[in-house]
């Protein structure tokens, strides 16, 4: 198990407390001012990778971000929280990174650190996509656990139990392997002071992505808009005029 | 109800009698929509029930209106109005207390402050950050999540911050971090004519001030009555490096209780320590579906960096051991530490599940730590005697403990028995030189008791305020004094 070196994804997202407001033009939402966080699946998943180093089954934590320079706050979050270093594949302002994108981007960065575990949460509550690690382990072609409740490391290999539609079902893959982590597999800590001083001084590396050529993207976002406002309820006095306005409104 | 007439509610000493409603003037729920908008004023029976009582067994008592303020200025112009118009006017935050405080005795218009929440000023640096009522303890330490930061008063329930200052909450930190009265700085408080108060002056938040009468303290703990408090600055800890908390049993209550005295004597600075009797961890075991030894039981945490935390764990278990404690074992793991303490969080509804169909009274006494070990034991031989269900928790570190006594409200004998064991407990505290409640404040349901804890002059002193600051007798009418 010596030198086993894990790479974690941390997606930057609109914070799950903040109220999303459509953005003017309808193109998007508001990201202007608004509070960025780690995404939590992204932050279950860097907790089960440190807790593997310091567990003794893993050496090294590494954590990459895709996304533009402001994507180094949520890497020094990470630092913070237990990564050794952090690595961010910096884009342009505006640039699309969906899953494809940074999937492609991670793909680059795997072919340089030669990881051999692949850690991502299993969807951002930004797009809620879930595909990233899919399309991932597509590209590398290496084995993928999703949704991963409960994770064990053995030798040249990794047990997985994803939680799916049916209830559990249990894996072993042979490594390297890609898996996605579910709200399940553990309790992520805080971040504390001292680690947040100590984070400061762990290495921190800009650069562009590697390899994959940028692709033009395959989606295009039409528009976005409010669900719309909730109408008031009605009272009726009976069970017959119930029947009635039900039979009125087409309803049946 | 039997319980409530017994306890004397209302008419006690001469006051204003809590049961006297008067109706709302002509065109006063048009004034009201006037100053927030119609969707934010409401007079259905629904809604008004429900702002018209918290987690107690006091008697629902509705307003006549609910009002939902979007800002300070808002609150001011609407406690005017009801001011003019002589109205009476209940402050509401979550909902989530213990003494009726909610209750809208003598009507009135409830405002519900909860869409008011803002969290401004946080201070990385000072330890420090405002919160409007909205904001509760919990989506607070969210929104800190990644500073190092965190707000330990720690209730139990998911309550409104600035809710949690009007009741002088405290809860299972506090023997390490305090309750809300040293974690308050400043509060923006609109008064019941509607003019607006800093306690502490505007923007201000000095940790350690000797500018004047202590006005922030004088708002902590009111419970509403001298007041709308809709901002609250708080002091901020940093969050521990290492945590442990654990579980022992012991063979008799006062080995329990002994063991947490000798424990906060050897200065062991331990994060929370709670006292469970086997009644309660029975209730709480089969609630929670942990398996617990039905025995006295202390529940303890322990904050520190890692080589100082391992020097606690050390002192704990030599101190549990000399008690003829046994079975603590450490959890460290998150996890396994949010297990234990919804366990212990669970237990009002835990103690509920011991007779489903009745109901829950909470006594909240707390004596000085000396007096412990004796208040504690002859308690739970009153209890027996009594022959009344009640399971006992408690913050025994501060002396603090409560007895949750569940009972049939279709007895009217029970009630009595009930009622007779708070007294009597109330008083036992008090001759101990304690107080009849510890956290939850006076609300409806103390008022008596708080005559023979204060004495005339302390009460007197309290009216006095009272008067000054709200003569009419308007803000939340029947509750404290």
């Amino acid at each position: 198990m010596a030198a086993l070196r894990v790479l974690v994804g941390v997606k930057r997202v609109i914070d799950y407390a903040v109220k999303v407001r459509v953005a003017a033009g309808g193109g998007g939402v508001q990201t202007q001012g608004v509070k960025h966080s780690l995404n939590p699946f992204c932050e279950i998943a860097l907790e089960e990778a440190v807790r593997l180093r310091e567990g003794g089954a893993a050496a090294e934590v590494v954590a990459v971000s895709v996304g533009t320079r402001a994507c180094q706050e949520t890497l020094r979050t990470a630092l913070a929280l237990g990564a050794d270093r952090g690595v961010l594949v910096e884009v342009g302002e505006g640039a699309a990174v969906g899953p494809r994108e940074a999937a492609a981007a991670l793909a680059g960065l795997v072919g340089r650190l030669q990881p051999q575990l692949v850690l991502l949460g299993k969807q951002a509550i930004d797009d809620d996509c879930n595909q990233t690690g899919q399309i991932l382990a597509a590209m590398l072609d290496w084995p993928q656990g999703t949704f991963a409740s409960r994770v064990e490391l053995e030798a040249g290999a990794v047990r997985v139990e994803r939680e799916v539609d049916g209830g559990l079902e249990r894996l072993r893959l042979r490594l390297p392997a890609v898996l996605t982590a579910d709200l399940r597999l553990n309790q992520p800590r805080y971040a504390t002071l001292p680690n947040i001083m100590k984070a400061k001084k762990k290495p921190l590396e800009v650069m562009a992505a590697i390899g994959v050529p940028p692709e033009p993207p395959l989606l295009r976002v039409l528009k976005v808009e409010e669900p719309p406002a909730r109408q008031g309820g009605e009272r009726v006095e009976n069970v017959a005029a119930l029947v009635e306005r039900l039979r009125s409104s087409g309803r049946i | 109800m039997a319980l409530r007439r017994v306890l004397g509610l209302g008419g006690a000493l001469g006051r204003r009698s809590c049961c006297s409603k008067r109706p709302l003037p002509p065109d006063f729920v048009e004034a009201l929509r006037a100053v927030v908008g119609g969707p934010n004023v409401s007079t259905a029976m629904a809604v008004r029930e429900q702002h018209g009582h918290d987690e107690s067994m006091h008697t629902c008592a509705p307003p006549d209106a609910v009002v939902w303020p979007q800002a300070v200025g808002q609150v001011q112009e609407l406690a005017a109005l009801c001011y003019r118009c002589r109205v009476p006017m209940v402050p509401f935050g979550t909902g989530t207390g213990l003494e009726g405080g909610v209750n809208a005795v003598q009507g009135g218009v409830c405002f519900d402050l909860s869409r008011m929440d803002a969290i401004a000023e946080l201070s990385l640096e000072d330890f420090s950050v405002t919160v409007e009522p909205g904001v509760t303890r919990k989506a607070l330490n969210s929104h800190l999540r990644g500073t190092g930061l965190w707000f330990p008063v720690d209730p139990g329930a998911d309550a409104s911050l600035c809710g949690m200052a009007a009741t002088g909450a405290s809860g299972t930190n506090a023997v390490r971090y305090g309750t809300m009265r040293p974690n308050v700085l400043n509060l923006r408080v609109v008064l019941p004519d509607g003019r607006l108060l800093h306690t502490a002056g505007p923007g201000r938040q000095a940790r350690k001030r000797a500018a004047g009468y202590d006005l922030t303290s004088l708002f902590v703990g009111s419970e509403g009555t001298l007041g709308f408090l809709t901002q609250a600055t708080l002091r901020l800890h940093p969050l521990p490096e290492a945590t442990a908390a654990a579980t022992a049993a012991f063979p008799s209550v006062r080995a329990a209780v002994d063991c947490t005295v000798q424990v906060l004597q050897a200065a062991v600075p331990v994060a929370r320590i709670e006292f469970l009797d086997e009644v309660m961890v029975g209730a709480c075991g089969r609630f929670s579906g942990l398996e617990l030894p039905v025995a006295a039981t202390l529940l303890l945490e322990l904050h520190g960096s890692r080589h100082g935390l391992a020097e606690q764990q050390q002192q704990a278990e030599e101190i549990v051991r000399l008690n003829g404690g046994s079975g603590l074992a450490w959890a460290e793991e998150p996890e396994e530490r949010g297990r234990l303490w919804a366990m212990r969080h669970s237990a009002w509804y835990a103690a509920l599940a011991l007779r489903p169909g009745c109901q829950g009274y909470s006594t909240d006494v707390c004596v000085p730590i000396s007096r412990l070990p004796d208040v504690v034991v002859e308690t739970k031989r009153d209890l027996q005697d009594s022959g009344l269900t009640g399971p006992m928790v408690g913050h025994v570190g501060d002396g603090n403990f409560h007895c949750l006594l569940i009972f049939d409200p279709q007895e009217p004998a029970e009630a009595q028995r009930v009622h007779a064991f708070a007294q009597r407990l109330g008083r036992r505290a008090l001759a101990a030189g304690g107080t009849c409640t510890g956290e939850h404040g006076v609300g409806l349901g103390k008022r008596a008791l708080l005559l023979e804890e204060l004495g005339q002059e302390g009460l007197d002193t309290l009216c006095s305020i009272k008067a000054a600051l709200d003569p009419h007798n308007l803000m939340n009418p029947g509750k404290v004094v």
